[in-house]
């Protein structure tokens, strides 16, 4: 489970006094799947650098797994990136390596041994619909097939959270059609899915809970048949 | 650190050296330069100073004693003098001997000359002993020791040669630690800039490891086995150039300069090597590995 509390954050070098998040309250329960909604500015990205560790913030507290973030040790922080997954809107796919080798690259860079990778790695490029391209390097894949790809990447360690940054940003129509199709199906079993998007038609097309933010405010937070989850 | 984890870092170290060959082989030809110039000094000091050695030791002091002494008396005092540690050799050299090394060296050839002295010993009197000693920079204090044994008349040294040796070595010691000091700060900027540059070029790969949760230790690891093999490299080409080079450089100034031959010494490959090599490798893993593993913990901050 994912509980926020009282979070704030203030940027203040660079971006000198910005607030990029104002008292923002949520919690997200084992299994669900939720969109983070707004428009740029809103405070999205900033949330998933925070639930990444890659930034502390200015106040508050997160809380995921029952492992409070502020309190964790540096030295555990890999191992807590472990129990999440992560997918950009750009794929951050390595070029030089096949669809094969940048799946199994997250299990590599954990240690674990070449028998397993070679049993987990097809499994997984079989769930995302992949297993025919499993020789080919990412750009001789199309932007969907590439976001299958990182998709698969960021699931293989079996994460107990994906997190999704505009997965569908840079796809047409029907590839991010397909896309958020299998992350309703990876939701299905029993991974809890957060996807940040400012687009109103994915959020449309899936359902599901949707908290939207607007200049780093939590402004809703509203399942599908209108029930407020704001707690 | 589990066999596998260390096999992956070793594996991915290598391949990053492939992956960026023109790269690789660029610092290692640049470390190669700066180890080959090393190597070269390292000759170069090792024969000066094996040069200087060698004068050094023909470089003697001579004591000669009362001439009411007799020789018992002498040799007491020589045994005395023998119990000092600085004495490398030492060589006992009767008024007889005197005379007779005397004579044969300026009345070859003129016996007859000679013949007027008959038994009458014109050096009566100048017994001596030769010393050389293990080290010419402790002949001031060695000759004040002599000089205040009582007995002792007189001790000839060449104070002028001793510290010409001296301040020579000196200055050949100082310029050799100032151009090692001068080729290391060069290596450790080229390795520097290598690792650098290979740091940028998979930032997105360091990115997103750390982002699936690799450690730090498995982030970087790569890049020191990098920096350690491309040093390693950069060592083994110009040892192995210096093998060949060196005998071929001895042999041609020993043909074409005569006089320098004559006079001097050179040493042979085998004796300089072996100090060569264990100098070379350790300065090329050394700047490899410290090279990177500061380059990396700069641009790769987890």
């Amino acid at each position: 489970m994912i509980e926020i509390r009282k979070l704030n954050k203030t940027y203040e070098n660079g971006r000198a006094g910005s607030r990029a998040l104002q008292d923002i309250n949520m919690e997200i329960d084992d299994g669900e799947f939720v969109f983070i909604m707004g428009r740029s500015g809103a405070g999205k990205s900033t949330l998933l650098r925070l639930l990444l560790k890659e930034t502390e913030p200015t106040s508050g507290r997160i809380i995921v797994n029952d492992m409070n973030l502020q309190k964790m040790p540096r030295r555990y922080v890999p191992k807590y990136r472990r129990k999440l997954g992560v997918v950009f809107q750009d794929f951050r796919l390595l070029p030089d390596r096949t669809v094969f080798e940048n799946v199994a690259f997250a299990q590599r860079v954990i240690g674990v041994s070449s028998r397993h990778i070679r049993e987990s790695v097809p499994e997984m490029l079989k769930l995302v619909g992949l297993s025919a391209r499993y020789k080919s390097l990412p750009g001789q894949l199309s932007g969907g097939e590439q976001q299958r790809v990182a998709i698969a990447r960021a699931l293989i360690n079996r994460p107990e959270v994906l997190l999704a940054d505009e997965p569908t940003g840079n796809l047409d129509h029907g590839n991010a059609a397909e896309i958020m199709k299998l992350l309703g199906q990876i939701n299905q079993l029993g991974t809890t899915v957060v996807v940040i998007t400012h687009s109103q038609e994915i959020v449309d097309q899936l359902g599901g809970r949707v908290i939207t933010l607007d200049k780093g405010r939590l402004i809703s937070d509203e399942r599908k048949d209108g029930v407020d989850m704001r707690r | 650190m589990r066999v596998r984890t260390f096999f992956y870092c070793l594996r991915q170290g290598l391949k990053n050296i492939c992956r960026n060959i023109w790269f690789s082989l660029a610092s290692v030809a640049t470390i190669s330069a700066c180890i080959f110039l090393f190597c070269l000094f390292f000759s170069i000091i090792a024969n000066v100073q094996h040069i200087v050695k060698n004068v050094e030791q023909t470089v003697g002091v001579t004591v000669l004693f009362d001439e009411d002494l007799t020789e018992e008396q002498i040799l007491a005092l020589g045994e005395e003098i023998g119990r000092r540690s600085e004495i490398r050799e030492m060589t006992y050299v009767s008024a007889e001997e005197a005379w007779d090394s005397f004579r044969d060296e300026y009345f070859a050839g003129r016996e007859e000359l000679a013949e007027g002295f008959a038994e009458d010993n014109p050096l009566a009197g100048s017994a001596s002993y030769e010393i050389y000693l293990n080290d010419i920079s402790e002949q001031e204090t060695f000759v004040e020791f002599l000089e205040s044994l009582p007995g002792v008349r007189q001790v000839n040294y060449s104070n002028t040669a001793a510290t010409g040796l001296i301040s020579f070595n000196r200055v050949v010691s100082l310029l050799s630690v100032v151009i090692i000091g001068v080729l290391l700060a060069v290596s450790v900027f080229l390795i520097n800039n290598t690792i650098s540059v290979a740091a940028a070029f998979r930032r997105q790969e360091s990115q997103i490891m750390r982002l699936i949760g690799a450690t730090n230790f498995m982030i970087r690891a790569p890049f020191l086995v990098e920096g350690v093999v491309i040093g390693l490299i950069g060592a083994l080409i110009p040892l192995a150039a210096m093998y060949f080079l060196y005998t071929e450089a001895v042999e041609y100034v020993v043909e074409r300069f005569r006089i320098l031959s004559d006079s001097f010494y050179f040493m042979p490959i085998t004796e300089i090597y072996p100090q060569m090599v264990v100098v070379a490798f350790i300065l090329g893993v050394g700047i490899g590995f410290f090279g990177s593993f500061f380059t990396i913990r700069k641009y790769l901050r987890v």
